[in-house]
């Protein structure tokens, strides 16, 4: 897809959606609209069905955790039109404990995809035909992918001959995880700082 | 009087030859008709996701192997690509028709497999016989170029690890000479007979309006008759330059998906034959001594080399903050890979896209109204591997 025709899709949408848009970038020839949770089926109607956009196939949901911020998670629906092989990125920031309408209507492949959150992330979606947990194990406790989650988890499991049976215990690491500061300068510490300001700025918003 | 049915369940697998991997399968049966499927998956859940999130981009790469462990390279390729949009590089021009040979292979050895257990699905032994013969030389190819097997860490951010010898191309060529002689022997074993035929052939079939609505690609897609290929519609690497054609399906059916994996292997010999006709000389990684690590010989003698060495294997590099999506035609279908950087030297979100995750989500829509015998002919041709969509 050409830049050419990316600034295009980007005025497109901008002016048709207007208001629902609240900001659309261009990066590395990739375009991210931002819109929010009471928008959503609107845009997302709008850019499968107009004529222009034809963003037919939903590629994947991905969850993000922000713990810092205000409005904690962000979740990026990645779409693509086979017909004018383009594609695009729609991405809405919402609180803890917002639920999310869901796309099964509209793009029935969605149905895993908002599973899939709702396990990793515990983001809850409204309306969908059957929300459980997909990836871990039954009776799972916990929502993995967000950041306050332990890497090594909390329980962990194994086959006790004395009980004859599978059980689980909390994890006991003989070592603990190596996390190591990397703050280290290589290419002179201004880029250290560079980034230490970004975050605190990132935080601020 | 009236006769009393009952509708019966049955759990298929997770320990079942025909489910490839860890697959259970919750039918509910009415005779011997499926009424309803419900895939239980995530028994091979390893958190690939989040272990990335606390590794460096060099230590992340290995995972990828382990996604989908039949074509391991394809899938390094797709985060390799999403690190090196990041950083804004271009990797040198031999890199590029190593990782193009090294794809095309990964693609006959999933292929291979695939076709072949699909076979042995449906009673038909000896092409998988034939066919892991062929996996086999693929496979020390795999070992002679990266030391491994399969879990190859080959393609690194900025090119491929190390060069290949002439030697290693040598023996590639003389393959792709003898190889397409047995995919005609395998043909000559399945494409007309009898029984495979009247197992797949109207199973499964999927349109063109749902292949699209549940998120297929690759072969899924173009078995029913989109002919969408991301080698062609998005060229990545030297795809563009090369000379080949998209084999398309017609009916949707597991016999056109079998059809279109066959024309596909010879794509990819004759892919891989003009890459080692058009392979140029020179540099395999990118020079810039912050990304890739310094040769050996250089170890040895320059201080600034030995510096880098130490930072590259423990800190890593770091990554311009931004997010990315990638994507690449793995064999299975689109492999995506969504990465958010930081601006820190470890992945902030990566988001894994799984062909097979969005194939066997239609399972149910698949199977609905097929007999239980059709239940392996249908799965053998959605070329699910565990590895990729559990994560």
């Amino acid at each position: 897809m050409s830049l050419n025709s990316i600034h295009q899709l980007e005025k497109l949408v901008n002016s048709e959606l207007a208001s629902k848009i609240q900001k659309s970038i261009i990066e590395f020839k990739e375009l991210l609209i931002k819109t929010d949770v009471n928008n959503l089926i609107e845009v997302v109607q709008f850019l499968k069905s107009n004529d222009n956009c034809k963003f037919k196939q939903l590629i994947d949901i991905a969850g993000v955790d922000y713990p810092e911020r205000e409005k904690r998670f962000e979740l990026v629906y990645l779409f693509l039109s086979h017909e004018l092989n383009s594609r695009i990125k729609l991405s809405i920031d919402f609180e803890i404990g917002i639920k999310i309408p869901t796309m099964t209507k509209l793009f029935p492949s969605a149905n895993w995809m908002e599973r899939e959150v709702f396990d990793m992330y515990g983001i809850e979606f409204e309306n969908h035909p059957d929300l459980r947990r997909i990836l871990t194990d039954y009776n799972f406790e916990g929502h993995p992918l967000r950041k306050d989650f332990p890497l090594s988890g909390f329980n962990e499991v194994r086959y006790s001959e004395k009980e004859k049976k599978v059980i689980y215990e909390p994890v006991k690491l003989e070592q603990n995880y190596r996390d190591f500061d990397f703050k280290s300068p290589w290419e002179g510490t201004k880029y250290i700082k560079d980034i230490e300001k970004k975050n605190k700025n990132d935080k601020k918003n | 009087m009236t006769k009393k049915t009952k509708k019966l369940s049955l759990n298929f697998g997770p320990q079942h030859p025909a489910a490839h991997g860890v697959l259970r399968l919750i039918l509910e049966l009415d005779g011997e008709v499926v009424e309803k499927a419900d895939p239980h998956i995530g028994l091979l859940h390893r958190g690939t996701e989040k272990l990335i999130e606390h590794k460096t981009y060099t230590q992340a790469l290995p995972y990828f192997d382990r996604l989908d462990y039949v074509a391991p390279m394809n899938q390094e390729h797709a985060f390799a690509l999403a690190a090196e949009k990041l950083l804004e590089i271009e990797i040198p021009i031999r890199a590029k028709y190593i990782r193009v040979i090294f794809c095309e292979i990964g693609r006959i050895l999933s292929h291979i497999l695939n076709v072949t257990t699909q076979a042995l699905d449906v009673g038909a032994l000896t092409p998988s016989l034939w066919g892991f013969e062929e996996r086999e030389t693929l496979m020390t190819f795999y070992e002679r170029a990266s030391g491994s097997r399969l879990h190859a860490n080959y393609f690194r951010t900025g090119g491929v690890h190390q060069d290949i010898p002439a030697s290693l191309i040598e023996d590639i060529a003389k393959f792709c000479k003898s190889f397409p002689k047995i995919i005609d022997d395998l043909e000559s074993l399945l494409t007309d007979n009898r029984i495979f035929k009247q197992r797949n052939v109207e199973i499964g079939i999927v349109t063109k309006q749902d292949a699209i609505d549940h998120s297929f690609s690759g072969v899924m897609l173009r078995g029913s008759g989109i002919a969408w290929d991301l080698r062609k519609s998005q060229p990545y690497e030297c795809y563009k330059d090369l000379d080949f054609k998209i084999p398309v399906g017609k009916n949707g059916d597991c016999y056109d998906r079998y059809l279109c994996r066959i024309e596909e292997m010879r794509e990819s010999v004759k892919i891989i034959m003009q890459c080692i006709e058009k392979i140029p000389k020179g540099p395999v990684k990118s020079i810039d001594g912050k990304i890739t690590p310094p040769n050996k010989e250089a170890l040895k003698e320059s201080m600034e080399a030995l510096i880098h060495h130490f930072k590259l294997f423990t800190e890593g590099y770091r990554v311009p903050s931004g997010n990315v999506y990638t994507a690449v035609e793995a064999p299975k279908g689109e492999f995506g890979v969504y990465l958010i950087s930081d601006g820190s030297n470890k992945p902030y979100r990566c988001k894994i896209r799984a062909p097979g995750f969005s194939h066997l989500q239609a399972m149910e829509y698949l199977i609905k109204g097929h007999m239980l015998a059709d239940v392996p002919a249908v799965l053998g041709s959605l070329d699910i591997v565990f590895g990729e969509v559990d994560r």
